[in-house]
């Protein structure tokens, strides 16, 4: 008896062990994750912890001094240009390692390796888009270069010794809750990271939802609809600048009007596309010396990101006897990516040209082995991608290439939901050969205008409009890329698959994109506008956002005597120039006398407005319900009928509609006999607003910033691990295009004066450990609109007050 | 005193064990020290729970003291529902407790097998 008693407390106790080991019984591993010598209480860092260290490793070179700041910020001062890389992959990874290794699995569409078939859907859609693919090209050209090979090595070599140094207690918090463990690191995983920005800043596309708008408008009706240029905009590079004709001419396709252009025809069944958001929302610009206080040049540049914790940005300053650098670097990938050094400073905001396309291929057979094109079957080439998942065999996806592309959609995969029984083809200049690496390399060393010119052809993907500033004086605007040369309206719409003129003719030739050097206004600025009007010899497409640019231009044009203090100001501004010019049509159009006394408070409101976005307004809440509604009562009779995810005509196409004609065919409601004019729409708008807004004062969440709820999610979405209910103004037309989950995820100013002045900030911190005092320490300061001074540390201030910690990396 | 030194025994024996070992080998520390120190098996329990109660309490508090709770709050925020750092010191605390109480309990019976047989 006593025996069997002691078996069965021993096996007892031996299974609770094991069920608080695993997650056999519990989501988590309870034991193990809660006992305090190795588990989560590991990663809660202790308010006094000591930061300094004294490494050697093989691979170093010399001597790398590393000062950490107040604010956890790294001066790295390396003997050797390469040890100043391999420090860079090795804080990446002591600070933001889960981040950049999770980051890479997402891009790699291996998500549901670590959390499981929720991720399929995601991991096929990225596999089958052909992001490895491009990687792989990617890397096979950055490796054929030995500048960028050996950056890359020794950033990889940084990383991979901080792997090294890991046991369990140690590994970031991340990795304990959700059980798995870090991967070595290669180069090709930096290759990775830099196709999934590419693929952030470049997926907006439409081209399923426009081949049903297509479908579903005659060519009239489209045209209103989807105007190529909005009245209103005032492009990157100003009208009446002279393009020098194009060097290469597009050539429609035979039939096209009737086989491509085929308005009112059948409609197609969408994929369901996995989107990113909308990222249009960066602001970059420089004024020249004629226009500042200090008579030197002033840069600024806030790229819009969707803001998570830990921040896609790690801020530090790499300084070696060639360059030294100061600004936002991107954990995972080597170099400043927005910033400046010495000499010039450096900023970006997204081109948004559509650089995606969709053909729809005719295969022979359910083999996928060969399709019909240019009146033959031609074969494919067949991948065979394996996805493992978590708790499930694995999946083998078999994906065919054209000469396009991978097929992304299929019967067997169309995105999320929905089948469609079509299959296309994606070509994305993301996967032609370029070495992204490369160009930020040399942006790093620039010391005048021609370095940057060097650095430039580089840029292939992601687009973007690069604004450079000196200290010499000069400043500079381009729109760089490899962008396709298109003939009018190719890429808008679904294309056919069987006929090779309706490829890719070419790529803009680079002295052909559009560009400003040293204009005579004094600025250059952009804000994802357009690139340029109509004048401009190529077709660019018409998805840009006009207002930020509008207003934006409409201060820099105005300013003089510049100094940082106003540039925060203009930086952080949430005054909405599509308000202003939308408020008077509004109110003109509202008949007051039908107005009970509810709705005259809100009229009121809206009269006294400024169209500021401010935390505490309620007439921007109250505007944006309106114009919400408008909208919809505007369009929805005419979209009834039609598919589900139909495109919608952007938001200045109304208004700039609504501005010149007060007739606008699409204000009828098309379902009642009776005409409906401006007025009754307008206000029946305003009416069922002013119903909604008093819900919402009811509830006390009337005021812009409440209404709008900003908040910073971590990675994983998990709770208590973000910051909620931030008291930031601003929306996507304000130059604070801050958003609810989206918004400036770094904003920099540099005053390129002598000794360099310059600002910034990001919404998290520099220690991505949940854990840390430094993890989200930036976040309110950044909803406030305050900066921290950058401060570009010289070696000989190793004594600063500033300077709280001290790593020293050596050879043994 | 025996009851003490039990409790002090298996306390040390268990941190020094998890500065090399996994988490669970706090249970073969109780295990140990309770086939080496006789005790009624109840008492044997009670000093396994109390030392690894105590032992995990006083860690994880230290360390979350000094990090003025935020890893805590986080993290029963996401377990617990609710931001109660509190609450999850218990919890590691009790956790540490039953597996200590339960190893020893086994030690004991186990010990008593020996002596009878």
């Amino acid at each position: 008896m006593r025996i069997l008693f002691s078996i069965l407390s021993f096996l007892f106790t031996a299974a609770l062990c094991f069920v608080l080991d695993t997650k056999s019984v519990f989501k988590l591993p309870m034991g193990k994750l809660l006992s305090p010598q190795a588990g989560i209480w590991q990663n809660a860092e202790s308010f006094e912890t000591d930061f300094s260290d004294q490494l050697s490793f093989d691979q170093l070179k010399g001597k790398t001094n590393v000062y950490l700041d107040e604010r956890l910020v790294p001066h790295v001062f390396a003997e050797e240009e390469s040890d100043a890389f391999f420090v860079q992959g090795y804080l990446h990874a002591k600070f933001r390692l889960w981040q950049m290794d999770f980051q890479t699995l997402y891009a790699a569409g291996r998500a549901s390796e670590v959390v499981g078939d929720v991720a399929l859907n995601h991991d096929r859609e990225f596999r089958r888009l052909g992001l490895v693919f491009a990687a792989e090209k990617s890397l096979v050209e950055m490796e054929n270069d030995p500048i960028s090979k050996s950056a890359c090595d020794a950033y990889t070599a940084g990383v991979n010794q901080y792997i090294a140094s890991l046991n369990y207690s140690s590994l970031p918090l991340e990795y304990k809750l959700l059980g798995y463990l870090p991967e070595k690191w290669t180069n090709f995983k930096s290759a990775l990271l830099l196709k999934h920005m590419a693929y952030d800043l470049t997926g907006n596309d439409k081209d399923f939802e426009m081949t049903d708008a297509k479908a579903s408008f005659s060519k009239s009706d489209f045209d209103l609809l989807f105007p190529s240029i909005q009245d209103s905009l005032d492009p990157i590079i100003p009208k009446n600048t002279l393009f020098p004709t194009a060097s290469l001419q597009p050539s429609l396709p035979a039939f096209a009007d009737s086989i491509y252009f085929d308005f009112l025809k059948d409609t197609i069944a969408i994929p369901e596309v996995e989107m990113p958001d909308q990222s249009n929302g960066s602001n970059n610009w420089a004024v020249d010396s004629s226009k500042t206080k200090s008579k030197y040049p002033i840069l600024c540049s806030d790229p819009h990101l969707k803001i998570n914790t830990p921040s896609v940005w790690y801020e530090m300053q790499m300084s070696t006897p060639n360059s030294n650098v100061y600004g936002a670097s991107f954990p995972g990938a080597l170099g400043i990516i927005i910033g400046f050094n010495d000499s010039c400073a450096f900023g970006f905001t997204n081109a948004g040209r559509d650089v995606k396309d969709y053909y729809e291929i005719k295969f022979k057979d359910a083999s996928k082995s060969e399709y019909w094109f240019d009146s033959n079957w031609v074969k494919t080439s067949l991948r065979i991608e394996k996805i493992n998942i978590a708790g499930r065999p694995a999946l083998y996806d078999t994906v065919a290439y054209t000469i396009f592309g991978p097929v992304i959609y299929d019967a067997s995969f169309s995105g999320k939901n929905n089948q469609v029984n079509k299959n296309y083809a994606v070509r994305w200049s993301a996967h032609d050969n370029s070495n992204e690496f490369k160009f930020f390399y040399l942006l790093n060393h620039a010391q005048n205008y021609n370095d940057f010119q060097q650095a430039l052809p580089y840029l292939k993907s992601p687009g973007q409009n690069c604004v450079f500033a000196c200290k010499n004086g000069d400043i500079a605007m381009h729109v760089q890329g490899a962008f396709p040369a298109k003939w009018k309206g190719q890429g808008e719409f679904v294309m056919p698959g069987f006929d090779s003129s309706y490829m890719w003719q070419g790529m803009i030739p680079q002295s052909e994109n559009p560009f400003q050097f040293n204009p005579l206004r004094g600025f250059v600025s952009s804000a994802n506008q357009r690139p340029a009007d109509s004048t401009y010899p190529y077709f660019i497409g018409s998805n840009y956002p006009v207002y930020r640019g509008l207003y934006l231009n409409r201060k820099l044009s105005s300013m003089n005597d510049i100094t940082t203090a106003d540039m925060m100001t203009l930086q952080t501004s949430n005054y909405n120039v599509f308000a202003e010019i939308a408020i008077p049509i509004v109110l003109k159009n509202i008949r007051v006398e039908q107005l009970n006394e509810n709705e005259r408070k809100y009229f009121q409101k809206l009269e006294n407005w400024r169209f500021e976005y401010d935390v505490n307004t309620t007439a921007a809440t109250i505007f944006e319900l309106t114009w919400n509604k408008l909208t919809d009562t505007i369009y929805n009779d005419e979209y009834a009928n039609k598919p589900k995810n139909t495109a919608r005509p952007y938001k200045s196409t109304l208004l700039d509609a609504l501005l010149s004609d007060s007739s606008y065919k699409f204000i009828d409601n098309i379902t009642t006999t009776n005409l409906e004019t401006i007025e009754d729409v307008v206000t029946a708008a305003f009416k069922f607003a002013s119903l909604e807004a008093n819900q919402l004062e009811k509830q006390n969440k009337l005021s812009w910033g409440k209404y709008k709820d900003t908040h910073v999610d971590h990675l994983l979405k998990l709770p208590g691990f973000g910051a909620e209910h931030l008291k930031i103004g601003g929306n996507e037309n304000c130059i604070n295009a801050t958003k609810s989950a989206h918004g400036p995820s770094w904003r920099m100013i540099v005053n390129l004066t002598p000794n360099t002045d310059a600002y910034g900030i990001y919404p998290g911190g520099q220690n991505g450990n949940p854990g840390s005092r430094f993890y989200d320490d930036g976040i309110d300061n950044w909803a406030q609109g305050k900066y921290y001074n950058l401060w570009m540390m010289r070696a000989e201030e190793k004594n600063d007050l500033r300077v709280k910690w001290k790593m020293v990396f050596s050879n043994k | 005193m025996k009851f003490i030194t039990s409790i002090i025994l298996m306390a040390l024996l268990s941190f020094s064990f998890c500065i090399f070992l996994p988490w669970w080998s706090i249970a073969i520390a109780c295990f140990l020290v309770a086939i080496c120190i006789p005790q009624k098996n109840w008492v044997s329990f009670i000093a396994g729970f109390i030392s690894l109660f105590l032992l995990w309490y006083g860690l994880s508090f230290w360390i979350s003291f000094h990090n003025g709770h935020l890893l805590a709050n986080r993290i029963s925020k996401l377990i617990l529902q609710q931001e109660n750092s509190f609450l999850l010191v218990l919890i590691t605390a009790l956790i540490g407790g039953i597996v200590g109480g339960l190893s020893a309990l086994s030690g004991s019976l186990i010990r008593k097998n020996f002596k009878h047989a």
